[in-house]
């Protein structure tokens, strides 16, 4: 493969997608396929035969249309409707729509308003491709320049560029942490694995994880992108592998996500097959290859030590750092582990600069977030934003409210790890820094809006059920004292409990916090102490 | 090799560049408490009971894996440490089942010595009393999973110093349990040796010699420590 058959292919692809005048798409991520896309795909398909159309008319599946809660999303292209809700029994009432126009409009889906703020605040980067490219066509993706960053990095940059590109452009890990990807990268990079026998001395072997175990009650980001456009993560993940000197990937997927695991396998053997992936990549010196390991569902095999143990072949408990996966990750090697989300900005920052990727967002925090906005909200879905905007925009504008004119209490950000955001700060901006100030996190990127019915006291009963359940073991506090956390809020909602109680409620969160192993029991008691901080009162009510 | 000069509880200390902070501590007399920490297999740093505070870092760190730095102020016996050991310390004795009275170990036992050490008296928080069973298949030997604390000590010594790993961890959080062979009784588990490193091992009641009643139980801790010496420094005597 060289840059003139890639470019080859892509205008193959352009040339045979504009011989029909109409391409139909049809969300076939795993959201929309739950509310029956599947049929209606094949209908639309069907109707179009009947109707003899199949000159002009291309039915397409493609990844997330965003507007989750409404499913199935079908949009008409190039006219930019967008139907929501579309039943199987109502393609053929689109079909006929195509050329007849909507007079018959009782048969047709409701249409989303492509004006509402939903849409229009939206700034597709991450997701620049979901809902536009069939993701289990490689072609398509090369038709919309996928690759081409990859060759440009393998034959115009050196390593050192690449690394000095994504560390100006000022991305942080998307996993949780916002820790500097560049930083990341260029500690992995600097690091010399030990000599193994067949390798004495030598460079060694390092290797790229990618962590798409997703676990976060809530969320669907990852998710999203995997099943939208996988072909961008294998991209991110080579350049990432010459940035720093590996030339073996694993991408870590959790079993609960068939349909993700099913799209990368494609779009590996897809990138396999064109020699986009394996060895000599465009006849340079570079290889790389991808595998996948799929993870038995444990919360806390998305901890990176966790994470590494579990390709390994080991119990998924995380160990104590350092060392870091950078200097000592799997078998031992240095490893440079990124969330699905960091590796798919990897490919807009090195088309389009990191000057212009770091124009994006506010002071510490750069670029896009995606989140996924569920709960008690009108808009449910998928939404990517420039990091500052505000909660309020997010919540009351995007989001649309609480639906029948219910009232927001809080957002939730961070999942089980995080904390609430009451109403009182929703004019914060989304960026890392302020989200830590109020006590919550960025997290994954899960947003969970509650209104006044919510209690407060039983959301964080909620997530430390969820940490007692998915907690390791291996540490006492974590294991011993989310028990003992969850009794005492159990102890509270059954009006059992006394100020005394409350005051162990208390001071049990902090030494879960400040004693355990790994993340999960150190954040585990934060939906307690974001609580406690803001909602006081629902607590001092139930003694 | 590279000597670093630090502070321990304001008492100066110098130790060898790779030791740890519990190394260091132990060769100039200053006592951090442990438990699931055992000399001559790999630490885990699950208990959490050797944390220190470490000047400038706002983490507290685990003495048994950290190494010591140039200029390192730590202090192991601070107030807030004190109260977080005990809490550790009460958080266990709540979660099994432990009658000191009708216990091989009574008296010969780390975790009582450590409820000692830190001023427990009783657990402020509420006893889980959970449903675990006694597996005495074994011929010679039998684990008690009521007193099992969880430390890990019996699987890392079978495994790193007997080579047999018998023992492992199943399921997850206040679910887990320390597993024989393959889910199977420990008598039938035909990798076990019978050397009896998982008793000496063994900091509470859990695992213990038939036979043994109430109080009876004694560990040769010695000869874990007289092993891990004659492999890696070829001493031989004892
Ligand atoms: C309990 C726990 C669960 C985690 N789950 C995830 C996860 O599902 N996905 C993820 O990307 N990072 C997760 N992380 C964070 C990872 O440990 C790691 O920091 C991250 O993958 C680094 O990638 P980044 O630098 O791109 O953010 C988790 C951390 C903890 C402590
Ligand atoms: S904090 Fe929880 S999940 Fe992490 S090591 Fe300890 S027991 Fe395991
Ligand atoms: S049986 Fe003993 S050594 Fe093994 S984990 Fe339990 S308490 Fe520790």
């Amino acid at each position: 493969m060289d840059l003139e058959e890639l470019l080859e292919i892509g205008q193959q692809e352009r040339d045979r997608q504009q011989q029909k005048k109409t391409r139909i798409r049809c969300c076939t991520a795993a959201g929309c396929l739950s509310s029956g896309a599947e049929t209606v795909k094949n209908n639309l398909e069907i109707a179009v035969i009947e109707a003899g159309l199949e000159d002009s008319v291309e039915v397409c599946g493609v990844g997330c249309l965003r507007f989750c809660g409404r499913g199935t999303l079908v949009e008409i292209d190039p006219n930019g409707i967008l139907y929501e809700e579309v039943l199987p029994d109502q393609a053929s009432g689109i079909i006929s729509a195509l050329s007849e126009g909507d007079k018959n409009r009782e048969e047709l889906p409701r249409q989303s308003d492509r004006n509402h703020p939903f849409f229009a605040l939206q700034m597709p980067l991450v997701l620049e491709n979901s809902g536009k490219i069939n993701p289990e066509r490689i072609e398509e993706y090369i038709a919309v320049g996928g690759y081409q960053r990859l060759h440009h990095v393998l034959m115009e940059m050196t390593s050192a560029e690449v690394i000095e590109e994504i560390s100006k452009s000022g991305l942080r890990g998307r996993g949780g942490g916002g820790y500097p990807t560049g930083l990341k990268w260029a500690t992995v990079a600097k690091m010399r694995s030990p000599p193994t026998p067949l390798n004495k001395g030598g460079v060694g072997q390092k290797y790229v994880i990618c962590n798409a175990d997703e676990g976060d009650p809530g969320a669907f980001m990852d998710r999203s992108v995997l099943e939208s456009d996988p072909h961008r993560i294998l991209e991110g993940m080579a350049i990432a592998g010459y940035a720093i000197g590996a030339n073996y990937g694993y991408i870590y997927v959790r079993a609960e996500y068939p349909l993700a695991i099913k799209r990368l396998e494609k779009a590996i053997q897809q990138a396999k097959k064109y020699e986009l992936l394996g060895s000599q990549i465009f006849d340079s010196p570079f290889d790389f290859k991808i595998d996948i390991r799929v993870g038995a569902g444990a919360f806390v095999c998305g901890e990176e030590t966790a994470l590494i143990g579990s390709i390994e072949g080991k119990r998924g408990n995380p160990r104590p750092r350092p060392p870091y996966p950078a200097e000592s990750g799997l078998w031992g090697c240095p490893t440079l582990i990124n969330n699905v989300e960091t590796f798919a900005n990897i490919v807009p920052i090195i088309r389009e600069g990191s000057d212009w990727y770091s124009s994006i967002g506010t002071e510490t925090s750069k670029g896009t977030k995606v989140f996924a906005l569920t709960g008690k909200v009108s808009n449910t879905g998928l939404i990517e934003v420039p990091m500052g905007t505000t909660v309020r925009q997010i919540v009351a504008e995007m989001g649309g409210g609480v639906p029948d004119g219910g009232k927001v209490k809080a957002v939730q950000t961070g999942g089980p790890s995080g904390g609430c955001i009451p109403a009182e700060f929703f004019d914060t901006p989304v960026d890392y820094e302020s989200l830590l100030k109020l006590g919550t996190m960025m997290g994954s990127g899960g947003a969970i809006v509650m209104d006044e019915e919510t209690n407060m006291v039983e959301i964080a009963r909620f997530y430390m059920e969820f940490c007692r359940g998915e907690s390791c073991g291996k540490c006492v506090p974590c294991r011993a004292g989310t028990v003992q956390l969850y009794a005492l809020l159990s102890k509270l909602l059954n009006r059992q409990a006394n100020q005394s109680d409350l005051e162990q409620l208390e001071a049990l969160s902090y030494m879960v916090k400040e004693t355990s192993l790994c993340g999960l029991g150190q954040s585990a008691p934060n939906p307690v102490l974001s609580t406690l901080k803001y909602f006081q009162q629902e607590y001092l009510d139930l003694i | 090799m590279s000597v670093k000069t630090l502070t321990i509880n304001n008492i100066p200390v110098a130790a060898e560049q790779g030791k740890t902070i519990l190394e260091a501590a132990k060769e100039s007399g200053i006592h951090i408490p442990t438990l699931c920490y055992l000399e001559g297999v790999s630490p885990a740093a699950a208990c959490r009971v050797c944390l220190v505070e470490i000047e400038g870092s706002n983490k507290l760190q685990p003495a048994c894996v950290t190494q010591v730095a140039e200029g390192m102020v730590i202090y192991t016996d601070t107030p807030k440490l004190q109260q977080y050991r005990r809490m550790d310390i009460e958080l266990l004795f709540a979660e099994g089942n432990h009658v000191c009275a009708v216990c091989v170990a009574n008296g010969n036992c780390e975790l009582q010595d450590l409820a000692v050490e830190v001023g427990m008296d009783h657990s402020r928080f509420p006893y889980r009393f959970p449903d675990r069973s006694v597996d005495v298949s074994h011929p010679q030997f039998g684990i008690d999973h009521n007193r099992c604390i969880l430390c890990t000590r019996c699987v890392r010594v079978c495994d790193e110093i007997e080579g047999a790993h018998v023992w492992d961890v199943a399921n997850r959080g206040e679910n887990c349990y320390i597993v024989s062979g393959l889910h199977q009784p420990w008598g039938e588990v035909d990798a076990c040796t019978s050397c009896g490193k998982c008793v000496d091992a063994c900091p509470t009641g859990s695992i213990f010699r038939k036979g043994t009643t109430t109080d009876e139980k004694s560990r040769d801790r010695a000869k874990l420590e007289f092993l891990v010496n004659a492999r890696e420094k070829h001493e031989w005597t004892r």
